[in-house]
């Protein structure tokens, strides 16, 4: 069963089509990871799924509902979970509280919402900094706040923006091992916009390819990457293979 | 007992036995810091809490003084029933000015302008508004100011004293709890990072619009106070620009969004304001206008080095944790 | 009401207006480069107008003589508040720069209060009480020295951004902070000089309309509020629009001044802001940003 389906999705900035018919399905407990050159209008995708713009035309259908055209606090309530490129921590506020305020999205009270956002911590290995205002976390560390903050909200699907950029190898390596975890025994869907193709190939098992705001290749991994159009789009044709 | 409690009970206790040891005009210096404490920790729940600026808080102050009043100036009707008018009247106002606002997605300065506007455009409007008396002002009959007369809030200045007290008292312990609790998460959130807070969950116009009217009613009390304490008003003076500044300066100097920031901010604005106008006074000198250039120069001095306000710092100091 | 009576105050509207246009042009110019809004500049522009007053009084300098010192004076002072004061909060969140200008002016109003008292003042030339005739039309010759001052001010104004190689890098650090930066443009001094034209527009502004009113300190915050008015209703950043909006609202005070009420006129002004914020905030000339 597909959780999310998006079809025809069409997107233009003052007269500059960002994204153009744009479809893909993302099955129930699947990770599919979105690639591109930069520009290619991956986040703008997001964006749109995430409720930040309404499409010029096309569907998004989530759990069997459809949601384009719905505010972001209203996706969030349906169960997507989003990051955002640049992270955008609650800088004043301590790492805790920053989670705190995902979790009030499915707790009732706050202290109901503390307990769930200190085990969220912990498995993202925050809790020893959670207490530290947001504003002094490293980047790897705001990087790692924005997914939990995410994650405290409960979603059924979750959006990370580029959460690898940044980080260094091991680092990325523990947090594909958290995502990993959390879509083996949580059922989380994932979808995922990435660069590093390190955690792309550790994580999805389906690969989507933008380029110029259009799907180029959809796919296995290992199919995706060879490609003969895929590879044209990141390194320019060749006149010779 | 926690050092925060400690210190909080110490405070409580001296502000309640002030009156034996204090002069009549200690007392009323003390209802002005209060008065001040409690319209800047109204304001603080918009600009602290959720982040929004309101240049144009004088106009929850006049709209609140000038309803209950006119009631009482016509109809007789008492102060405890003409709150409730005041505080609609301005909720009201706040929600439209709010609901404006938002819709428009007009933030930041130009929030603050339109909020100014708003003032303005009433203090203009009232001055030719002459049910409540115009230009000419309007002057509430007082019965007596010896026996406390609760019902229609005339007595000696320690009722109103007290009644400040429990005024402020109250808003410190409102705002204590909303901090607490989720609409001060979401406040806060909406104030770092708008778009973040959405992407959680959190339908930020409803939240900011709650900010906005909370903020106006409780403003719209200190309106009503201040009706029924200088029992005379004119659109000129209550609607006036002065006064939406007065009422930031407590916060601001004392440090926006925390809960001791302004009753600490007025404290020390209206202790040294009058210090130094006794002085002027002392020397034989009558300059009009120091005070508010005291006012202006402390404000600077504060956004220059300490752009968190006073309390901060000195909560530090004192060896508590924020807030 | 006779026609005349009306045309009148529509000319006398418009020439006070061309005054509120230059007042609002050196906001525009301010708040449109240097990104600062400029909550001191009815405070700036009274003390342009009591400095013309104290010329006039101890010199016997008439107000357009004035106008070049004053000038001057104001130039250095936009300078030095901005490179002194302003320019280290330019990563400062938005409202705390706001709130440093209201402080600077509230410390200005007030210290105006101070030194010169409650009371107007005011100047008195000979030919504020001549008019010129034109047809039926009876213009004051004052309002139109004004007027025609502030109009050589702003044609400067515009052929100094238009033709100058300062005034094209001061656009450019308008247009694109960062690029300006990357080509080498001092951007820090660039925004002072800005500040520095900005605050003589006002100076000028200042001589000229000190013909027209007397000074009292509360002038400070009514004429900051009214640029702003102005500088919304026109346009943020751009020039002719807070030209053509000073026109505007001086046309429509001095109306509904005639038809409402005198103390009226400002409602409307204000009640335009509203308006103006709601429905089209980037004014009319505005381009949106």
């Amino acid at each position: 069963m597909n959780l999310l389906s998006i079809h025809g999705i069409s997107k233009s900035f003052r007269g500059l089509k960002a994204v153009s018919g744009v479809s893909f399905d993302v099955p129930q407990g699947g990770i599919v990871g979105v690639i591109g050159p930069n520009g290619a209008g991956k986040t703008t995708i997001f964006n749109v799924i995430a409720g930040v713009y309404a499409p010029d035309s096309g569907e998004i259908v989530f759990n069997q509902n459809k949601i384009q055209g719905l505010r972001p606090d209203q996706v969030c309530a349906a169960g997507i979970g989003r990051t955002f490129q640049i992270v955008k921590p609650f800088a004043g506020l301590s790492v805790l509280d920053n989670v705190i305020v995902g979790a009030l999205q499915r707790e009732a009270s706050v202290p109901g919402a503390k307990r769930l956002s200190l085990r969220i911590l912990e498995k993202l290995g925050l809790a020893a900094k959670r207490d530290l205002p947001a504003s002094s976390l490293t980047l790897p560390d705001r990087k790692r706040l924005e997914v939990a903050r995410a994650l405290a909200t409960r979603p059924r699907l979750l959006l990370l923006d580029e959460v690898m950029a940044g980080l260094r190898p091991k680092e990325c390596d523990l947090l594909v091992e958290v995502f990993r975890d959390i879509n083996r025994y949580e059922g989380l869907t994932i979808v995922l916009i990435e660069h590093v193709m390190r955690a792309v190939m550790a994580l999805a098992r389906q690969i989507v390819v933008l380029h110029h705001g259009e799907v180029i290749a959809r796919g296995a991994p290992e199919q995706v990457v060879r490609d003969p159009a895929v590879l044209g789009c990141y390194l320019g044709e060749e006149t010779e293979v | 007992m926690s050092r925060r409690a400690a210190l909080l009970s110490l405070l409580v206790v001296s502000l309640l036995a002030l009156p034996h040891f204090a002069g009549a005009y200690a007392i009323s210096l003390a209802t002005l810091i209060l008065y001040f404490a409690y319209s800047g920790q109204a304001w603080n729940v918009m600009m602290g809490f959720a982040g929004q600026l309101s240049l144009g808080h004088s106009l929850y102050v006049g709209v609140g003084a000038y309803a209950a009043g006119a009631l009482f100036f016509h109809y007789g009707i008492g102060p405890w029933a003409g709150l409730w008018v005041a505080i609609l009247l301005c909720v009201l106002l706040g929600v439209v000015i709010g609901f404006l606002a938002f819709r428009f997605g007009i933030s930041g300065v130009y929030f603050a302008l339109l909020t100014i506007a708003f003032a303005e455009f009433t203090r203009i409007g009232f001055d030719h508004f002459n049910w409540i008396g115009g230009p000419g002002g309007m002057f509430l009959r007082v019965a007596q100011r010896d026996a406390w007369d609760l019902a229609n809030f005339r007595g000696p200045p320690l009722m109103y004293y007290y009644a400040m007290l429990a005024l402020t008292a109250g808003a410190f312990a409102l705002c204590f709890f909303l901090l607490k609790s989720r609409p001060g998460y979401y406040w806060q959130a909406i104030r770092e990072n708008e778009e973040a807070a959405q992407a959680l969950g959190i339908n930020t116009f409803r939240w900011k619009m709650l900010a906005v009217a909370i903020s106006a009613a409780l403003t719209a009390v200190s309106g009503v106070f201040f009706a029924f304490y200088y029992n005379n008003l004119f659109p000129e003076q209550i609607f006036h620009i002065s006064r939406s500044i007065e009422i930031i300066l407590g916060p601001v100097i004392g440090g926006v969004g925390t809960l001791f920031g302004p009753i600490l901010g007025a404290a020390v604005l209206t202790l040294l304001s009058d210090s130094i106008t006794e002085a002027v006074a002392a020397l034989g000198w009558e300059i009009p206008g120091i005070k508010q250039v005291f006012y202006g120069v402390v404000l600077l001095v504060v956004i220059l080095f300490l752009p968190h306000g006073i309390w901060p710092p000195l909560a530090r100091r004192l060896g508590l944790h924020k807030r | 009401m006779p026609l005349d009576l009306v045309l009148n105050v529509v000319v006398s509207g418009v020439l006070t207006g061309l005054v509120y246009g230059l007042m609002a042009l050196g906001l525009s110019v301010i708040f449109g480069v240097v990104r600062v809004v400029n909550f001191a500049h009815g405070e700036m522009m009274t003390i342009a107008m009591y400095a013309a007053t104290v010329l006039f009084a101890a010199l016997g300098l008439d107000p357009f003589v004035a106008m070049l010192p004053i000038a001057a004076a104001f130039f250095v002072f936009g300078y030095v508040l901005q490179a002194g004061l302003i320019n280290p909060f330019i990563t400062r969140p938005e409202h705390s720069q706001f709130m440093l200008l209201v402080a600077v002016a509230i410390v200005m109003v007030n210290a105006m209060l101070m030194i010169f008292g409650p009371d107007a003042r005011n100047v008195q030339v000979s030919y504020q009480l001549e008019s010129f005739e034109v047809g039926k039309l009876l213009i004051d010759k004052a309002r139109v020295y004004a007027a025609g001052a502030a109009v050589l001010a702003s044609a400067s104004l515009f052929a100094f951004f238009r033709f100058t190689l300062t005034g094209k890098a001061i656009r450019a650090c308008a247009d694109n902070y960062l690029g300006a930066k990357v080509v080498g443009l001092d951007v820090k001094r660039l925004y002072a000089l800005t500040f520095g034209v900005g605050a003589a527009c006002v100076a000028v502004a200042g001589c000229a309309m000190v013909l027209l009113v007397e000074v009292t300190p509360s002038l400070g915050p009514a004429y900051t509020l009214l640029a702003f008015v102005i500088v919304i209703v026109g346009g943020l950043g751009s020039m002719g629009g807070a030209l053509l909006g000073g026109v505007l609202i001086g046309v429509s005070e001095a109306l509904a001044g005639l038809f409402i009420a005198p103390s009226a006129k400002s409602m409307f002004s204000f009640g335009l802001l509203i308006l103006v914020l709601l429905l089209r905030p980037q004014g009319l000339l505005g381009k949106r940003s």
